[in-house]
């Protein structure tokens, strides 16, 4: 039997074929942009008046703002393993969307590559699995295997 | 003459883990304030207090549980909650009434009782509240937060562990000297690199605990208490309550992601410096007046940045005034004489009206065995959570 997931979150972040990003709501005024999408009533920028958004699907890439690693468990909600095992979270920035935001180490790498302006990638990671046996995702942060790569294009539009 | 707001009495009721009723605190603070007031309670036509959000509805309208408790007396009343700057809008309300001319004097109440362990958000699904949502998908919790600003001052300006156990051990000495502390101790440098990892590089004795404990003030205005013979009170120079200005590029408790600084550049000074300078200017003086500051070391790493956002230093420079001893008893400018939250541990609402006691005592010479010779000037920074910080400025 196929093993059931979902998002722990809908709306912050798509997962498909493969290819994860965050979601941004840029405001079709003055192009700013917010994360997660959820959170805009009207445009945060103070001085636009922008009350409509379009999707954004935010840049997979960033850089290591800064990083810590958690060796107590967290409190609920969050669920933590058990037997706890220490876990790491990243801020990272966003060269494409000029921002910077949060998220875990992903499973299988190592804190041990991540320094302040490391290069990191967009991936999933299980965060629990709830009282229906379904794995909840979350994004969840990488190093990027080869670092001298000039990522691509880092911003894809899509229709709202 | 402009008018003026004075403190003329402060309290605290000592900062602990006494499991007992958050109402008590207050009034042995409110209490031992008006003592040192000399007023009557039923002078005070002002009641403010500070809010707490773990004690049930009576934290959520402290302003009237504190007057209930003190005995009703018609006075007016407000209850105000910021986060950790709660104590400072309380402040803030009390003075601004006074220097309106809407009344003379006020007393200003925190006080909390805290649950051990991490702050946790509040109970119930709220998929909405970022608050709710950073410990759901991410674990991170206010340490986390705390560890980010410690690892940026390493990988960025080169400060060691060894720098923040010493700012550990530096607000522990002074902290051993402050009856009102709830830690005192003169913890050691190998105290602290003993101490479990909680967020690396933060060990357990650098990350401020979790306290009950209560702070009160009587504000005045300088006309009324002269004309009762209280002369020489400390003039609330300035309270700051400034939030952020967009795009706000730090990452802060409690939000997931930054603002983006794609279509408006970043301001060229940041929150917490801002707060400060705004503090500065209402208060017509510069960080070159400073005598002493009592700044929120939520994490002892964190006591570093407020330096630099005093504008005690350049940023990237906190460090060497630290290794200077500029920053201790005995320095230019003594951060943290009360022992700051090293020693104390946060009581919420309660910690920024603490700090405002240890200036009114400083700037008064009443600071006993951590007295810093000849205090004319001091500064609060505080930072609560939601875009809320605090600076208060005391004069003698």
């Amino acid at each position: 039997m196929a093993v059931q997931v979902r998002p722990a979150i809908d709306g912050w972040f798509v997962a498909e074929d493969g290819v994860v990003a965050l979601l941004g709501a840029q405001c079709t005024t003055c192009t700013t942009v917010a994360f997660p999408a959820t959170k805009v009533i009207v445009c945060p920028n103070p001085a636009c008046d922008g009350v409509e958004f379009r999707r954004l699907e935010m840049g997979r890439r960033g850089r290591v703002w800064s990083y810590t690693t958690n060796h107590y468990a967290a409190p609920p909600p969050y669920v933590s393993p058990d037997p706890f095992v220490p876990y790491s979270v990243l801020a990272v920035e966003l060269p494409d969307v000029d921002l910077t935001v949060l998220g875990q180490l992903a499973d299988g790498a190592s804190i041990d590559d991540i320094r302040v302006g490391s290069e990191v990638e967009l991936t999933t990671k299980a965060l629990y699995t709830d009282g229906d046996g379904v794995a909840r995702l979350v994004w969840a942060w990488r190093p990027v295997a080869d670092a001298s790569v000039v990522p691509r294009a880092m911003t894809a539009e899509v229709s709202p | 003459m402009t008018r003026q707001v004075v403190a003329i009495g402060a309290g605290m009721h000592p900062w602990g883990k006494w499991g007992r009723n958050f109402v008590e605190y207050g009034v042995h603070a409110a209490k031992a304030a008006l003592a040192e007031a000399g007023i009557a309670y039923t002078d005070v036509q002002y009641v403010v207090g500070a809010n707490t959000m773990r004690n049930g509805y009576p934290g959520y309208v402290a302003g009237a549980t504190f007057a209930q408790a003190l005995g009703w007396t018609g006075a007016r009343i407000a209850s105000a909650y910021a986060a950790c700057a709660s104590g400072s809008q309380a402040i803030d309300i009390a003075r601004t009434r006074i220097l309106a001319g809407l009344c003379d004097v006020a007393l200003v109440v925190g006080a909390d009782t805290t649950p051990k362990g991490f702050l946790a958000p509040n109970a119930g699904e709220r998929p909405d509240d970022p608050d709710w949502q950073r410990f759901h998908l991410l674990g991170a919790t206010n340490p986390t937060y705390f560890a980010f600003a410690a690892r940026r001052r390493m990988d960025l300006y080169g400060a060691t562990e060894d720098d923040f156990a010493a700012v550990k051990v530096k607000n522990a000495a002074m902290g051993a000297l402050n009856p009102n502390a709830r830690y005192q101790k003169a913890f050691t440098r190998d105290d602290v690199f003993a101490s479990p990892l909680v967020s690396d590089p933060l060990r357990l004795l650098q990350i401020c605990a979790t306290s009950d404990g209560g702070a009160a003030l009587v504000l005045a205005s300088r006309q009324w208490a002269e004309q009762r013979g209280i002369t020489g009170a400390p003039c609330i120079a300035a309270v700051s309550t400034a939030t952020p200005t967009y795009p706000a590029t730090t990452v802060e408790l409690p939000d997931i992601a930054t603002d983006s600084s794609r279509v408006v550049a970043p301001p060229a000074r940041g929150f917490r410096a801002d707060v400060i300078h705004q503090a500065y200017e209402e208060a017509g003086l510069g960080p070159d007046d400073l005598d002493l500051a009592e700044v929120y070391d939520l994490s002892s790493a964190m006591e570093l940045d407020w330096y630099e956002d005093l504008a005690l230093c350049p940023v990237g420079e906190a460090e060497k005034l630290l290794r200077a001893g500029t920053t201790t008893l005995g320095g230019r400018v003594p951060v943290n004489t009360s022992g700051g939250l090293g020693a104390f541990g946060e009581a919420v609402p309660a910690q920024a009206i603490a700090q405002v006691c240890e200036l009114v005592w400083q700037v008064r010479g009443d600071a006993g065995a951590r007295q810093v010779e000849g205090a004319r000037v001091g500064a609060t920074a505080n930072q609560g959570l939601f875009g809320h910080g605090s600076s208060v400025i005391v004069t003698r």
